[in-house]
Parts: structure tokens; C-alpha cells; sequence
């Protein structure tokens, strides 16, 4: 176990290293900079900036001075606004962003396993029909409609909950976004768990365990839910990744003072600094939830360390 | 000769009765896999519907009395009014919403088409060519895929929309180059079974290249397992352009897509609901439609997963 759990960490180094190097050269190659404003600067103030961003360097050396910052945990200066870093805006952004995205993990998975649960018991009765619908909805709609729709509902209709906007330590405000977050991720995970339960209803064991005079529920807590659980599992840590990547655009939706925010008004700016330093940060993230699922993999089944 | 027990004469007339029948027909795949989908009623009405929205989307503008970027100066900001044709309303600059709402659909679904056919040929060729050489080459090229995949998707989405301009054309490829990858872990999985079997052997005991083979013998046998993880993948692709427009980043004025009528009557849908709900509905409509027409072809070219 030890030694699978060891050559997969050196396994995942190549791959953050390239990927920090695609994302480098695609953002450098692009046309246009982040000192191209409306106002052309004076070329001596032009020629300060680029210096003191290393911009006048070969592209190869800048590269090398940015992974070396970067192993040492320095992901880099913004651009555009003196003096803030990505460091900065990390510590600004990312806890609300983990809240929010940590939140919506756990509502979801839980309504997601349970919805899956029941629709799998009531199969093809109305109960299954209604949650199949509701699933539907989440995989279909996109998450900015969604939004809208809710907001219009919620917020401005009924008027129960703040359309948008954040106060700070407000649980009000974070329902909707929650919400709209949440939805396809507990659609999605109640779709592998209502499949994987109904193989399992109709596997040899649990028609064993029914035929030895187990109540249903006994035969559902101990010998049918756990099995069919397994799917859902394997979907958790991609599925946490998307709730990280998709909360953006959320926060972007309801105005809330995440990482989102600040990263496409970055993106706009042209503000590599930024743009690179939240793109490779959620690549370490994304690489590690990766590697987390994998080695609990390997500790469920011991046919995947041998290979 | 007739025979004294008059067996001949009956057996020559079950004969002539079994000639008179139809012979059974062989069906071969696609059929087999046709007639299970036309039992869907989801799927097949699915297709029906868009079907229908492709029509009306293409042909449709040419009989609405206004045009996607005309503007109706006496009716600015005005619900339905069938007397003057504008069935869905006007927005705030006096464009008619059906028109805009066409014109949209149109665009959304030629971003998803060209995206599509993107995303497929990297995606199938990229993973035939992995599992075909296998060794190195496999190891290397899906090592390539796994980057790419820790690459946060919507991230990477901005960036190049961003720093590439915002141009329809790039736009389409932008996404079609990043949705191939699933597509090629799919098929590398496939190629991977089908290159091991007699014909394969075959063609390459017959002389054929490695290219021959693979786009020969091996693409055609991917068929069921693109075609279906195609249909899957235009409404990611509708979903992905739509969000970038309405971020701001995808189609610009006065062209429009779903996105983009939707997120300029998200901020409006309080005083004028008409501009939201129609983009809306044909977007969740699409988007439904689409996916019950996956899961249904799913299920009709790959039995053993029911």
C-alpha cells in the first residue's frame, strides 16, 4: 500500500509540471498583454513594468524564474493592480469558495445518495417518476438559468430569500447559490446510486438475505446499500473538482466575493499573473483530489496496488 | 412418381406454401439497434422535436415579419402584440424577440455542430492512434490527456476565449479541442479490444499501414460508442457556449445565441419576463431533447447495459 501510495505522488509530479508549462506558454503565446490599455503608456513606464515583471526576458528564461517562485510557493504578482499577489487574492477568495463548494458537497451527496435510495426502492411507481424528473431538471439545466429562475422565483416573486449580493455571516444569502451548485451534483450522484441500487436489488444476495426472513429495511441497511455504494465513490472526487470549477461561475451569477470573481474580471484584464496563478492552483487541487480518490481505491480493492 | 402414401404431394405442398412465405430476413446491427430505438417513446419523440427546432430555427426567419437586428421604434420594451408580429415581444432597443430568439438557436446550434465535429475527429483519431500503437506512444499520448483533464475546464475556457479574441470561429474550436478528451479515452478503451481480433490480423498480414488499418478497419468499428458520447456531448456544448455568452465572452451583438438572450433577460425577467422565458425554453427544450435521444441511443446500440 505504501509503495503504490509512493509511486503514485511521483506519478502525479510530471504531470503538475507539464501542465505548468502548457498553461505558461499558452497564456504567453497569446496576443495581447495586460499593459495595453485604452491609453498607450509612455514607452520608458512601459519599459519599467516589463522589467519588473521579468516581461522583457526570453520567454524561457521567465519561464524558469516562475516555476522556480513556484516551488517555493510563490504563485505569482498580479499584473494590474500594484502590489496584490495571488497569494492575496487566495487568502481573500478562497475560504468563502471552499465554504461554498464544501457546503453543496455535502448536501448534495446526502440528498443525492438518499433521492437515489428511494427512487430505486419505488422503482417505476410515482415516487421514482417525480425524482427522476427533478433529476432530470439538474442534469439538463445550466447552472446560470438555473439561477435566473430561482432568483426570479425566490428572490423577487415570493421575495423569501436575497436575490443575490453577499452580507457577511448571512446564511440567507448562500441558499440560492448552494442551490443552483448542489442541484446537478446531486442529480448526478442519485443517478449512479438509483442504477447501482437497483442491480443490487436484484443480485443473488439480497434475494438470499429476503428469503431467510429479513425485514426490507434490514435487508437495505446491511446488505444492499453498502455494495451500491461504490459507483457513487468513484464519482466523489471528480465531483468535488466540478463543484470548485463550477462555483465560480456561481459566484460570478450572484455576485459573491469568491475566487470566481476576482478570476474573470482578471481574465478580462489580461492579467496573467492572476489568470496563471488561479489556473495552477486549481490544477494542484484537481490533481490531488485525483490522487486522494485513487489510493482510497487502492485500500477498497486490492487488485488496483498490484497492477 | 407419386408415392402410394400420397406423402410427396403434401410435403411438395408445405414446399410450395414455405416458398410462398417470406424467408426470414437477416437483420443486421443498425437495424436491430433502429427498431429498439423507435420502441423509446422519449427518444423518438426527442427526435421529432429537434428535428423540428433545427427547421424552424434555419427556415423560420425568413417568414417573421421582423428582423433579428431590425428595430421597431413604436414598440420598445413591449409584451407579445400579435397585431404588429411580434409574437414574443420586443426587448429594450425594440427588436423582435422571435427573431432574436431564431437567429439565437441558429447560432447555438452551429457552435454545437462545428464543436462537435471537432471535438470528435481529434477526440477518435487521437484515441485510435494511442490504442493502436499501444506501448510508448499509448502511455505517452494518454499522459497528454491527463494534463489536459487536471486543467480546470471552465478556466481554461476563458482563457482562450479571452486571449484569442472573441471570435464565432474560435469560439467553436476553442471548445470542440477541449471536449475531445473523454471522446479519445473512449475510443483508445475500444480500439484497444478491437485491434486484438482476426481481421485486424488480417489486414496487417495483407500489407495494409497502420493508418489503413486504423481508418479502414478500425474507425468504422467505433460507430455505436461515438455516436452515442456524441450525442452526449452537443448539450455540454451548448451548455459551455451558452455560459460563455452569457458571461460576455462568446457571441457578440447585434448576433446573438441562447446565452446571450438569456443573460441579458436574466437581470430584466422581474418587469419583462418575455425576454427570458422564450430563450429559455427552447434551450431547456434542446437540451432535454438531446439527452433523452443519448440515453435512448445508448440503450439501443449497447443492449447488454439494460
Amino acid at each position: 500500500m505504501l509503495g503504490y501510495a509512493f509511486r503514485r505522488v511521483l506519478s502525479a509530479i510530471p504531470i503538475a509540471l507539464i501542465a505548468v508549462t502548457v498553461c505558461f506558454f499558452i497564456l504567453r503565446l497569446a496576443p495581447g498583454g495586460p499593459f495595453d490599455g485604452e491609453r498607450a503608456l509612455p514607452p520608458t513606464v512601459l519599459a519599467n513594468l516589463r522589467a519588473h515583471y521579468n516581461l522583457d526576458q526570453p520567454l524561457v528564461v521567465q519561464y524558469f524564474i516562475y516555476v522556480w517562485r513556484l516551488i517555493q510557493g510563490d504563485l505569482g504578482p498580479s499584473m494590474v493592480i500594484d502590489g496584490f499577489d495571488v497569494a492575496d487574492l487566495i487568502r481573500i477568495g478562497f475560504p468563502f469558495t471552499l465554504t461554498m463548494a464544501l457546503c453543496a458537497f455535502v448536501i448534495a451527496t446526502s440528498i443525492g445518495i438518499l433521492a437515489g435510495i428511494l427512487a430505486a426502492v419505488n422503482q417505476n411507481k410515482w415516487p421514482d417518476y417525480v425524482l427522476v424528473l427533478i433529476v432530470m431538471i439538474g442534469v439538463v439545466i445550466p447552472n446560470f438559468l438555473n439561477a435566473a429562475l430561482l432568483q426570479l422565483l425566490f428572490g423577487v416573486h415570493l421575495g423569501w430569500l436575497p436575490a443575490g449580493g453577499w452580507v457577511s455571516g448571512s446564511i440567507a444569502h448562500l441558499v440560492l447559490p448552494v442551490t443552483v451548485l448542489a442541484w446537478p451534483h446531486a442529480a448526478r450522484i442519485s443517478r449512479l446510486m438509483r442504477g447501482s441500487m437497483i442491480e443490487v436489488l436484484g443480485s443473488n444476495y439480497v434475494r438470499t438475505a429476503r428469503a431467510k426472513g429479513l425485514g426490507e429495511r434490514l435487508v437495505l441497511a446491511r446488505h444492499a446499500i453498502k455494495p451500491a455504494l461504490l459507483p457513487v465513490v468513484s464519482y466523489l472526487g471528480p465531483g468535488l473538482s466540478y463543484l470548485l470549477t463550477g462555483s465560480l461561475a456561481v459566484e460570478q451569477i450572484f455576485g459573491l466575493p469568491g475566487i470566481g470573481k476576482y478570476f474573470v474580471t482578471a481574465a478580462l484584464n489580461r492579467d496573467y499573473g492572476i489568470v496563471l496563478g488561479t489556473t495552477i492552483l486549481y490544477m494542484f487541487i484537481i490533481l490531488a483530489l485525483n490522487l486522494i480518490v485513487d489510493l482510497v481505491y487502492a485500500w477498497l480493492d486490492p487488485k488496483v496496488r498490484y497492477r | 412418381m407419386p408415392g402410394i402414401t400420397g406423402k410427396d404431394t403434401v410435403l411438395m405442398d408445405y414446399a410450395n406454401k414455405l416458398a410462398a412465405l417470406d424467408a426470414p430476413k437477416g437483420r443486421s446491427l443498425t437495424q436491430d439497434a433502429l427498431r429498439r430505438l423507435s420502441k423509446n417513446k422519449a427518444a423518438v419523440v426527442s427526435i421529432g422535436l429537434v428535428i423540428l427546432i433545427i427547421l424552424v430555427a434555419f427556415i423560420g426567419p425568413f417568414f417573421v415579419p421582423w428582423g433579428y437586428s431590425e428595430v421597431d421604434w413604436t414598440s420598445i420594451r413591449k409584451p407579445p402584440d400579435f397585431a404588429k408580429g411580434h409574437y414574443l415581444g420586443t426587448d429594450q432597443n425594440g427588436r423582435d424577440m422571435l427573431a432574436r430568439v431564431l437567429q439565437g438557436t441558429q447560432m447555438s446550434l452551429i457552435v454545437a455542430a462545428v464543436a462537435t465535429v471537432v471535438s470528435v475527429s481529434i477526440g477518435v483519431i487521437y484515441g485510435a492512434v494511442s490504442g493502436y500503437f499501444g506501448g510508448r506512444v499509448d502511455s505517452l499520448m494518454m499522459r497528454f490527456v491527463d494534463v489536459m483533464y487536471a486543467l480546470p475546464y471552465i478556466l481554461f475556457v476563458i482563457i482562450l476565449v479571452v486571449m484569442f479574441g472573441r471570435n464565432p470561429v474560435l469560439l467553436f474550436v476553442g471548445i470542440g479541442a477541449i471536449e475531445w478528451l473523454t471522446m479519445a479515452r473512449i475510443v483508445r478503451g475500444q480500439t484497444l479490444s478491437i485491434k486484438e481480433k482476426e481481421f485486424i490480423e488480417a489486414a496487417r498480414a495483407s500489407g495494409a499501414k497502420p493508418f489503413t488499418i486504423i481508418m479502414r478497419h478500425i474507425v468504422p468499428n467505433l460507430t455505436g460508442p461515438v455516436v452515442i458520447y456524441a450525442t452526449l456531448t452537443i448539450p455540454e456544448i451548448i451548455i459551455a457556449e451558452s455560459f460563455l455568452s452569457y458571461l460576455g465572452l462568446g457571441v457578440q451583438e447585434p448576433q446573438t445565441s441562447l446565452g446571450t438572450l438569456i443573460s441579458a433577460g436574466a437581470p430584466v425577467a422581474e418587469v419583462l419576463p418575455w425576454m427570458l422565458l422564450g430563450p429559455a425554453a427552447v434551450l431547456v427544450t434542446l437540451l432535454l431533447c438531446l439527452t433523452y435521444i443519448g440515453d435512448g441511443l445508448r440503450d439501443a446500440l449497447d443492449p447488454k447495459d439494460r
